[in-house]
């Protein structure tokens, strides 16, 4: 039964309730690191590390926060989590914390993470919640892996900066810089949901 | 000195059009998506998100070089800068309620979703990183919450004109403002050029 439940909260998460193109939540700062697969994947595990934590720990303390105050209590927590992404980040991957800037500090304002907390983790016992955070981070970690990827074999010809098109390949410059990232995402969510709609017919 | 003036003006505009934080930085997309239906909604929270950004970005500009810097603790910024943001919205929601109630009403009910508007604390990591003078970092809060005010405005104008398109049904509602917000960015990319910033 608890077994049943804890894949239910993972697929939710994934696939049938995913962030990004069923919520359309939480895009804010992360589309911009998705011009580059190997940043984005980075700041896919940062974004789940801290949703997990920050999802665990409202949950713990759930009972003692005072419901006024939930809010900076949450936007707190989530805060801590990035700091210690941040400073594993620089001890390890110096190169990437550089070109991420402000980007993993942007987690804290993450609506998904807030929105984990508020929508699940204030109601729901510690371990559920951490596997809700973790889930939905992923769904959404997978997103942008999905953009990235396009973005850059479509802008630079590589995938992990490794090229893979050959010299006959005109890079379309336009995928690596912002518009790219709204027309990716755009199109993505239009396939995405037209096989949704499609689905649901049946 | 006529230098100097030129910098203050170079990042003003850049912050407004060739770097817009929104359409350049994806910063603040989701109010950008989530009110842009209204003119109306778009004027209100553009106007507080400037309000709050020029003043939170001139506040941290201080905390950072007076308080985190010489004490070390640049590891703590996040939390320091989320908390003097939270605190400012607060301090001006109270103030707006007893200065104007015309104003608390048309920008009262924004107020509080400000705090976690990443555009806020995005300009306010961006100043750290590019170590900005405090009269840059006003112009650069400034700048930036003008340009992202400008950004909602058109997008709100053109999703009003757009009630009566007829967008393919998958398409419909964020899919298609993503995709204007796109075309948006290619036109701003225009003003790359005009100025050195």
């Amino acid at each position: 039964m608890a077994q049943a439940k804890t894949k239910d909260i993972m697929l939710d998460g994934i696939f049938r309730n995913n962030p990004i193109l069923i919520q359309v939540l939480g895009i804010c700062s992360t589309l911009a690191v998705t011009n580059v697969l190997k940043n984005t994947v980075v700041m896919g595990v940062a974004m789940i590390f801290v949703c997990a934590f920050s999802n665990f720990f409202v949950s713990l303390l759930r009972k003692l926060i005072p419901s006024r105050i939930r809010m900076m209590m949450e936007i707190l927590i989530a805060a801590t989590g990035v700091i210690l992404v941040d400073i594993v980040l620089k001890a390890h991957l110096p190169d990437v914390s550089r070109q991420l800037g402000p980007y993993v500090g942007l987690i804290i304002t993450n609506c998904i993470v807030m929105g984990r907390c508020e929508a699940f983790a204030l109601s729901n016992p510690p371990v559920a919640s951490l596997i809700d955070g973790a889930s939905n981070a992923t769904g959404y970690a997978l997103v942008l892996v999905v953009i990235a990827f396009i973005r850059e074999l479509l802008g630079s010809g590589s995938v992990w900066g490794v090229k893979i098109l050959g010299a006959w390949w005109d890079n379309w410059s336009i995928m690596v810089m912002a518009p790219g990232g709204f027309f990716v995402l755009a199109i993505l969510l239009w396939v995405v949901k037209g096989l949704y709609s499609r689905e649901a017919e049946k | 000195m006529s230098n100097e003036y030129m910098g203050y003006f170079a990042i003003f505009f850049s912050a407004i059009f060739t770097q817009n934080v929104l359409l350049t930085y994806y910063l603040g997309m989701c109010p950008f998506l989530g009110a842009s239906r209204e003119v109306k909604t778009a004027a209100g929270l553009g106007t507080a998100v400037t309000l709050v950004m020029t003043c939170t970005t001139v506040l941290n500009y201080i905390v950072y070089k007076y308080l985190i810097v010489p004490y070390d603790l640049e590891y703590l910024r996040f939390i320091v800068f989320i908390i003097v943001i939270a605190a400012f919205v607060q301090v001006a929601e109270i103030v707006i309620e007893r200065l104007s109630e015309k104003l608390y009403n048309a920008l009262g009910i924004f107020l509080p979703l400000i705090t976690v508007n990443c555009a806020i604390l995005g300009v306010s990591l961006f100043m750290v990183i590019r170590e900005y003078t405090l009269g840059l970092s006003f112009f650069y809060g400034l700048g930036s919450g003008l340009g992202w005010m400008l950004a909602i405005l058109a997008m709100a104008g053109i999703r009003q004109k757009m009630t009566k398109s007829r967008v393919p049904g998958p398409l419909a509602g964020t899919g298609i403002a993503l995709i204007i917000a796109g075309i948006m960015a290619i036109a701003f990319m225009g003003f790359s050029g005009v100025i050195k910033g």
